[in-house]
């Protein structure tokens, strides 16, 4: 990061002149950023907040999948996301090839992609998980005994929710529509990919300065602006989850929720469990599928069009062909990206484990290390992608560096959720345990390996997945330090997306299918791993 | 005031209210007494009208009210674990209910007042509720119920989350509180110490049930059955076979006992359980008396005004009882056991 400070304020030079810094795209570009993170923000909040009352308040039949399927996005890599959205909504997608088929035209008659609608889908995709599961999980936890006793005490239904509920759903609520935001803020793979050339917020822009103007002194400006930001939603994020209102009253699991009786409520249910598998659901469907069939119009003006079982996509990741722009054929990609993310999670887990420990007892100096360690999570991927780029390139022989700095970018990124995972679970680790070790005979020394460490491996492997899964799908960064003979999955699966004919839109599905067959089984993993966390007390 | 008919309610598919039906009089404190899980804060919901009944009726002053909502019924119900709410400080928490009912704001700030003064937290009303100690929260919640002057108070497991010793203190303030309230309580606890002191009334609840009602005094020495005696902590347990009518001897396997006859009749023959009350034995060298048996003492427990004693009988029985100066373990003892302090209970 003070590379891309020392870049833009170089000794000598007037930094703000205005020879290099076209302050009209700026502007732009700050502007459009605002108005579709507003946009996204609203839009997913108006989706999640349902949902969370759909969560916190109801049983039903299938919630436990759905809850499963609304997390799934969290480990979905924006690649795989565009993939799907193009396979579902794009101009070679199913819904196209539909209605084309249906009323016999040869022009796609949906152009979502390349607009705002496609950007806020892909948003709204994404970030309906954060709200459900920041939301949600209050909302479950909010004893209703509180509601019951509004009631008693005389309030409406109405008065309960505007004098009890959303008071204390108000600092959820809000530290979601920060992370939302911020998320929707520092977004750069879901505009690149999705709004296309026409739409450039800070990121696509700090990324055109960079790699197509080479201007880094205007792409730091732009950094700066963006980090300023981000830092700032950041900062107020942690200060306002510091200050939640946790109800402490203890509760047995599940007992605010209710099976939906009336008929109200159960249309309630049944119309947004629908909406939320539409969503959640249809863009990997449309991946997975557009993968293995080919589509043919063989006879545009009258004959049926065909259909056909295929793996004639997957058979082609083995060729390097004449269209590409590698010197490697696809496979080789995730053959990188396997061993990036290989490299990733080591760095990651021996980084994670060094921090986790050192968060000490004190609050006030965790509370600083807390700001440090979430900084990458608030800097986005391209700026980190752009501060490695221009910190390594003064290097000489920097070239050779390149295939290590990528993971070394990635394990940053995956690292505030690495804390996250490891901390509290080394955390909650009871001293009186290590005491009664002690007493049992373990030296104080192997503590670590007979106890403490048999105790967090699930969090242990929770987190080594998600750094893997994390390093490959990783987009942002991955543009700035990628070397055309090193690709990884995303970079490939972005090229052949955006190269025309219909054998490349095949491959760039399969590479795709692939990518999500991988992170989704690692998602499965995690799930299975998990440790229920039971009670709301505490 | 407020009556129960039939009452029933499902929980999981499992009957957890049988049939409940009873009776609050006008400013009658009615304590529903039971183990755990027995469906008493069920109970007390169903009053509430937080949850719809199976089957039966609620009915206040004679009207139905089982399909009033909550916020209609005007009735107070103090919360287990009290659901203060956590936004709010003490003063706001009271106020709540007031402001529910659209009272004038300097009524609304003199009524806190002066429900915070009847527990005498005046002094904190200012102060977060996540900041108070258990008896303070409890206090809180208690003026908060009886802010908006409700017609009826409902009182679940008050005492639940408090230790030993608050709780002894504080029940008697409880206590003296609802004395002066001219407005029927029900007050649900698994405690009988609190039951018996709180209670004009007892409503032993017991598997979905009302096994026994009655005043403190007239429950504890005349329960209905062997479990209701049992819950009370009566554990000196005989069963025996009736030889003779007149007097009333039962055959036991440490020998005859005499008895005195209660309500039920009995015939030669019969099974029955006995139990002898702890007030019943008292220590004799004197072989010629009624009932009079040898044991070993078997232990004795100091409970600071007095000592739990064992008493063994032959390995084939054991009674426990009260002494002001106990015995040595192991030495050996006559006892007689008073006729009118036997309890019986036909074998079901």
């Amino acid at each position: 990061m003070a590379s891309i400070l020392g870049h833009t304020f170089t000794p000598g030079s007037d930094a703000f002149s205005t020879d290099q810094i076209n302050w009209n795209i700026t502007g732009k570009a700050v502007g459009f950023t605002f108005y579709q993170a507003f946009l996204s923000t609203l839009i997913t909040l108006l989706v999640g907040i349902p949902s969370s009352y759909l969560f916190g308040r109801f049983s039903f039949r299938g919630k436990n999948l759905l809850r499963i399927l609304s997390t799934l996005p969290f480990i979905l890599p924006t690649v795989v996301v565009a993939a799907g959205f193009n396979a579902l909504i794009g101009p070679k997608g199913w819904l196209n090839l539909l209605i084309m088929d249906i009323l016999q035209i040869s022009t796609p008659p949906i152009r979502l992609l390349n607009s705002i609608p496609a950007i806020l889908i892909a948003h709204v995709f994404y970030n309906t998980s954060i709200v459900i599961r920041v939301v949600g999980t209050a909302w479950e936890q909010l004893n209703q005994k509180l509601e019951n006793a509004a009631r008693m005490l005389g309030a409406t239904p109405k008065k309960v929710f505007w004098k009890v509920t959303f008071p204390l759903l108000l600092p959820s609520i809000l530290s979601a529509t920060i992370l939302v935001f911020l998320f929707d803020f520092t977004s750069f793979g879901v505009i690149l990919m999705m709004g296309g050339a026409a739409f450039t917020t800070i990121e696509v822009e700090i990324y055109i300065q960079t790699m197509q103007f080479l201007n880094l002194k205007m792409a730091g400006i732009l950094s700066l602006i963006q980090l300023t930001f981000s830092m700032l939603l950041t900062f107020l994020s942690l200060r306002i989850s510091g200050n939640k209102n946790v109800p402490i009253i203890s509760m047995i699991e599940g007992e605010g929720l209710k099976i939906p009786d009336s008929l109200n409520k159960k249309l309630f249910v049944f119309i947004l469990t629908v909406i939320l598998v539409i969503l959640l659901v249809s863009p990997t469907i449309a991946l997975l599928l557009r993968s293995i069939l080919t589509f043919s119009m063989s006879n545009p003006t009258k004959e049926m069009a065909s259909w056909a079982f295929t793996f004639e996509n997957y058979r082609g990741l083995f060729f390097n062909d004449r269209h590409s722009l590698f010197f490697v054929p696809p496979i080789t990609a995730l053959r990188n990206s396997v061993l990036f993310a290989g490299a990733t999670m080591t760095i990651a887990l021996i980084l994670g484990i060094m921090i986790s420990v050192s968060y000490s007892k004190s609050e006030r100096s965790n509370k600083y290390l807390d700001f440090l360690v979430m900084l990458p999570l608030g800097t986005s991927a391209v700026t980190l992608g752009m501060g490695y780029l221009s910190a390594f390139s003064s290097i000489p022989n920097s070239i050779r560096w390149f295939p290590v700095l990528i993971p070394m970018a990635h394990a940053l990124i995956a690292l505030p959720f690495v804390i996250r995972i490891i901390q509290p679970a080394i955390h909650s680790i009871p001293e009186n345990l290590h005491e009664a070790a002690m007493t049992l005979g373990v030296p104080e020394k192997k503590l670590w390996r007979y106890l403490d460490l048999p105790l967090i491996k699930k969090p242990l492997a929770t987190a080594a997945i998600y750094a893997f899964a994390v390093s490959l799908g990783e987009f942002g960064a991955t543009t700035f330090l990628t070397r055309p003979e090193y690709p990884t999955l995303p970079i490939a699966i972005y090229r052949y997306l955006n190269l025309p004919g219909g054998e490349n839109y095949g491959r760039a599905m399969a590479m795709a299918s692939i990518l999500l067959i991988i992170c989704g089984s690692g998602f499965f993993i995690i799930e299975r791993l998990q440790i229920k966390v039971k009670g709301g007390n505490q | 005031m407020l009556e129960l008919k039939h009452i029933k309610k499902k929980f999981n598919n499992l009957p957890l209210l049988k049939n409940v039906s009873f009776f609050v009089g006008k400013d009658e404190t009615v304590c529903i007494l039971g183990p755990s899980g027995g469906g008493k804060s069920t109970l007390l919901r169903i009053i509430a009208g937080l949850e719809k009944p199976a089957a039966g009726d609620v009915l206040w002053k004679d009207v139905d009210i089982s399909t009033l909502p909550p916020h209609q019924r005007k009735f107070g119900l103090m919360f287990q674990d009290y659901a203060l709410f956590p936004h709010l400080n003490v003063f706001d928490n009271v106020a709540f209910g007031l402001r529910m009912h659209h009272i004038a704001v300097d009524e609304i700030s003199r009524r806190v007042d002066e429900a915070l003064e009847m527990v005498s937290l005046r002094r904190i009303a200012n102060r977060s509720v996540t900041d108070l100690s258990g008896g303070e929260k409890q206090r809180v919640a208690f003026a908060r119920a009886l802010a908006p002057k409700p017609n009826l108070l409902m009182l679940d497991e008050p005492m639940g989350s408090l230790d030993r010793t608050l709780q002894d203190q504080l029940i008697k303030e409880l206590h003296i509180l609802i004395s002066k309230m001219d407005i029927p309580v029900i007050y649900v606890t698994h405690n009988q110490e609190e039951a018996f002191t709180i209670a004009d009334r007892i409503l032993i609840l017991n598997e979905g049930r009302i096994v026994q009602s009655g005043s403190p005094q007239y429950i504890y020495t005349h329960p209905e059955d062997l479990w209701v005696a049992s819950f009370f902590g009566l554990n000196n347990k005989l069963e025996g076979k009736i030889c003779s009518i007149d007097p009333l001897i039962a055959e036991t396997v440490i020998g005859k006992i005499t008895f005195l006859c209660g309500k039920k009749k009995l015939s030669v023959g019969e099974a029955v359980d006995l139990v002898i009350l702890p007030t019943a034995i008292t220590m004799t060298e004197n072989n010629d008396d009624l009932n009079y048996f040898e044991g070993q003492i078997k232990d004795n427990i100091f409970k600071g005004n007095s000592y739990t004693m064992r008493v063994g009988i032959r390995e084939l029985a054991e009674f426990s009882f009260q002494m002001m100066t106990p015995y040595p373990k192991g030495k050996k003892v006559g006892f007689a056991i008073d006729t009118d302090s036997i309890l019986y209970f036909e074998k079901k």
